[in-house]
């Protein structure tokens, strides 16, 4: 049913759907936009953290006076105590607050601790040698995959898996925090949860009797913008709260942001994910079977069950699955959790069985597309991706090719939900003008801020430039946490009904004016409100404000809104297809090209919907063939914790990219999140790309060239 | 914000212990400072205690206090409040605080402040809006988090500045010393292709 709430038809928009550039852009781009990490208020103090040199140890010893008898130094809070156990390296035990980041450094060398110290695993990938480390985790059979198993045509048995990784935000993670008075916290938070924030840290300080006690209300959180966070970002974290109790104990704003190797080591880490897979299929290609064992480490902590088999569904399937626990840096949400890693022991295999039936895997994919639950969208993808790729023109038999540098395509499917979150949004419409959305939301960087200025703009029918956003302050309206693709779902929803609710206001007021008897026989365009009927009746936008005299309109909007039309949608399908270049000699692998086809419904603002899919295909180019989380199990310690050896693609490592948005098809769905689906599937594309190229299979990603003179090795040598 | 400086022995300080004292603090500079260039300084001793300095930055000078391990990036952020330049790996990796000094792309958390007195500092500061390279950055949305972009910026200018005309090539090759986690390399492609056509060689501000 429609509602005056829907969006407008394709040709009745002006800015929707179109290319406008970050509202914001110019302030990072000149160094203007303040961080977290930019923060000074006046007196400030810079703490720094004291932790664990061990994997697993538990604290016998704390002597914190070498620390506090420093000059300059101004406070000091423990995080963990005698007793405690501190189960990776990185680990936080305690936070010095000093006059400056030299003495807060050279206080940390001065904080004495000593540990009892423990056995520790590191390693994961050799599931054997985890012992008593395994947890069990989820079982899960349907059909009869044994018989299946047996009856099927062709069957294969293979490894797959890839690496643990790191965010590696370039904003490390951190807090400026200010505890001004009994009741007045402002942190100024690198995170994805600005209505998050208040309630975590209230939490935390409630823990501790000494301290007063807050609500969040008494806390205000203030992220304008935020360097990186790829699901990392949503908790205040023990750093934060010890900057809250440091400011409390010292009267004055105390920033603690992480370092480097804290960041790489403690922030955040997406699980690895690794497995033993059988599939079976009809001569014809159709799957009808996929077992797997898959093992996975998310730290000390239990981790999520798998999505095996990942997007493609036969009807016998097996799942058994268990988690490994080890004395690493605990897994957080990173994009699309799970998907990515799933995508590669699902197509990396299934890539691999079309080539046992000796058929091209764009045919493959194709026919088994009646096992995913979009089987028109993904063969209509596939079709437009290999037509942008040049498969049919570059696809071969794996192996077959001569000379050192060997080229290969792969191909890999993805899914993901982006349903839109929670959102209540306030349009205020004053009398000189002057329009502005309010929302407690954030811009992580995916242009949040954008987009609904563009929804308000599109609604009032003025130009982008003639709406402000407030947002980024945790006293405007809640807005959900930037997460799960579901953001631009919820504001855009949020700040449509809001904009509409205002519009209406304003329509009343001028109705006499007009001679319309309702607002409902007024539509705003162009810059005027106008009669619908006789367009030539209208009023300017500023004398329609004018007529407000002193009053201000001030009106909600709300996601979800039962009454108010269905704005956005969840559940997107996306193609991707690589092609590559292999050295056989040194095993170094060069991206030629990338391909991605994505679905996400309505787009709001092309140029940073695109942005979002250049940017998924860039970070799955480093975690297919460069970024991994090394560990030596010898030692228990994080060897690349650092930017030089945590290895991240350059400008020239990243080949031609060539973005399709399915523009238009899918308009009527609403809007639907785009920041996870395209980050799923550049891991399997590129390691069936190389196995296309070399005819040999590296099984895990990273594809470094270690693995494949490995690959090389182990099917024969070059030949 | 300094109180270290009275905290400090003032007499028994050798050029070692400061070499010394360099490494711990701030990494690389350790081996930076054992240059021949550094050697040939010869006998000037300074710190371990702040010692005042006078920074030329944008074309005006900033006096400040300082201890000599404080990098100019430190120096920048925390001294003077010039948060344009920014922290990410303060390894001389990832070039999120590239300035330029003496019209060359320095990486700011490897240069020491006392260093870089005397000589011609610029920062992302210096850039508006309208600038090539700026404004060509948003165009070409060659941003998304923003935090590698000022440093991104400041490597584009240099880089332009000291080679006119670059094809796509040159330009990977010149930028390669900054790293973006967002992926925004296709707009900085983009963007650093076009304003190659305003940015002219030589220093537009003779700084």
């Amino acid at each position: 049913m429609a509602t005056k709430y829907d969006w407008p038809s394709a040709a009745d928009r002006s800015v929707i759907g179109r290319s406008v550039s970050r509202l914001d852009g110019a302030e990072k781009a000149t160094g203007r936009a303040k961080y977290a990490y930019d923060r000074n208020p006046e007196g400030l103090l810079v703490g720094r953290l004291v932790t664990s040199p061990h994997a697993n140890a538990r604290i016998t010893r704390i002597d914190a006076s070498g620390a506090e008898r420093l000059k300059g130094v101004r406070g000091v809070v423990l995080i963990k105590d005698i007793g405690d156990e501190v189960q990776w390296t990185g680990a936080e035990i305690a936070a010095i607050a000093a006059d400056t980041e030299e003495i807060a450094r050279d206080a940390v060398r001065k904080f004495k601790v000593e540990y009892e110290v423990l056995s520790h695993l590191v390693k994961e990938e050799d599931v054997e040698k985890a012992g008593n480390r395994v947890v069990p985790g989820q079982e899960n059979t349907e059909g009869d995959p044994s018989k299946a198993l047996q009856e099927a045509d062709v069957t294969h048995e293979g490894y797959y898996g890839a690496a643990t990784i790191t965010h590696c935000c370039m904003e490390p993670h951190g807090n400026t925090v200010h505890w001004k008075g009994e009741k007045d916290i402002t942190v100024w938070a690198s995170t994805q949860a600005v209505g998050r924030i208040g309630a975590d840290l209230a939490k935390n300080l409630a823990a501790d009797p000494s301290l007063p006690k807050v609500s969040p209300s008494d806390i205000r959180v203030i992220t304008p913008v935020m360097g990186g966070g790829f699901g990392s970002k949503f908790n205040i974290d023990s750093w934060g709260v010890a900057a809250a109790k440091l400011s409390r104990m010292t009267g004055r704003p105390v920033k603690i942001m992480l370092d480097r190797d804290e960041e790489l080591q403690m922030a955040g880490a997406r699980p690895s994910y690794f497995g033993n897979v059988k599939v079976g299929a009809k001569k014809d290609g159709t799957l009808t079977v996929f077992d797997v064992e898959s093992w996975a480490t998310s730290g000390v902590g239990r981790g999520g069950n798998p999505a095996l088999p990942y997007v493609i569904e036969p009807p016998n399937q097996r799942v058994r699955h268990v988690n490994v626990a080890t004395n690493t840096g605990p897994a957080r949400a990173w994009r699309a959790p799970r998907h990515p890693q799933c995508a590669v022991i699902t197509h990396c295999a299934l890539t691999d069985l079309a080539h046992k039936l000796d058929m091209d895997p764009v045919d493959f994919f194709k026919k088994n597309a009646d096992l995913t639950a979009r089987p028109d969208v993904y063969r209509t993808e596939i079709d437009k991706a290999a037509e942008l790729i040049d498969w049919k023109e570059k696809y071969h038999k794996p192996g077959e090719g001569s000379g050192h540098v060997r080229r290969g395509v792969g191909l890999s499917i993805h899914t993901w939900g982006g349903r839109p979150h929670d959102s209540q949004c306030r349009v205020v419409i004053e009398p000189d003008g002057s329009a502005s959305a309010e929302i407690g939301s954030q811009d992580i960087g995916t242009g949040t801020r954008t987009v609904i200025a563009m929804v308000l703009a599109e609604t009032l029918a003025l130009p982008v430039s003639r709406v402000n956003v407030k947002m980024g302050d945790s006293s405007f309206p809640p807005s959900g946490a930037s997460g799960g693709s579901t953001t631009v779902g919820g504001v855009s929803s949020s700040t449509r009904r809001a904009a509409v609710n205002a519009l209406e206001k304003l329509k009343e007021k001028v109705a006499g004016d007009l001679g319309a008897s309702s607002a409902d026989e007024i539509e705003a365009k162009d810059g005027y409100l106008r009669l619908k009927e006789n367009p030539k009746k209208r009023i300017a936008w500023t004398a329609a404000c004018r007529k407000l005299s002193t009053e201000t309109i001030s009106e909600m909007g709300n996601q979800p809104d039962r009454d108010g039309g269905k704005l956005a949608d969840s559940g997107v399908g996306g193609v991707q297809m690589a092609d590559v270049s292999v050295d056989m000699e040194t095993g170094i692998v060069t991206m030629n090209k990338m391909v991605a086809v994505q679905d996400c419904g309505l787009i709001i603002d092309l140029k940073l919907a695109e942005s979002q899919v250049y940017g998924s295909l860039i970070m799955g180019i480093c975690s297919a063939l460069w970024e991994e989380r090394v560990y030596d199990q010898m030692s228990g310690v994080y060897l690349n914790a650092d930017m030089e050896f945590y290895k991240l693609a350059g400008i020239g490592d990243i080949g031609e990219l060539v973005v399709h948005m399915m523009t238009g098809v899918y308009d009527d769905r609403g809007v639907i999140g785009l920041g996870e689906p395209p980050a799923i599937s550049p891991m399997a594309a590129i390691s069936n790309a190389v196995f296309n190229a070399i005819g040999a299979r590296v099984p895990t990603v990273p594809v470094t060239p270690d693995k494949v003179l490995a690959a090389l090795e182990k099917k024969g040598g070059m030949a | 914000m300094e109180g270290l400086k009275e905290t400090q022995p003032p007499n028994g300080f050798s050029r070692r212990s400061f070499i010394q004292g360099v490494s711990v603090g701030s990494g690389a500079a350790g081996a930076l400072l054992a240059t021949p260039e550094a050697e040939a300084a010869g006998g000037d001793v300074v710190g371990p205690g702040a010692v005042s300095m006078t920074l030329r930055i944008n074309g005006r000078n900033h006096s400040l206090e300082a201890e000599p391990r404080v990098t100019l990036l430190d120096a920048l952020r925390d001294r003077l409040d010039m948060t344009g330049a920014k922290k990410v790996c303060d390894r001389a990796t990832c070039g999120a605080c590239t300035v330029m000094v003496d019209g060359q792309a320095v990486y700011a958390c490897t240069m020491l402040a006392i260093e870089a007195e005397g000589r011609e500092i610029r920062t992302i500061e210096s850039l508006s809006a309208n600038d090539p390279v700026p404004r060509n950055f948003v165009k070409h949305d060659a941003q998304q988090c923003g935090f590698c972009t000022p440093g991104f910026v400041m490597a584009c200018q240099a880089f332009l500045e000291n080679n006119p005309n670059p094809s796509q090539a040159d330009v990977e090759a010149g930028l390669s010393g900054n790293i973006c986690r967002c992926g925004t390399y296709v707009g900085v492609r983009l963007a650093a292709l076009d304003a190659a056509k305003e940015v002219k060689g030589g220093r537009r501000r003779g700084y």
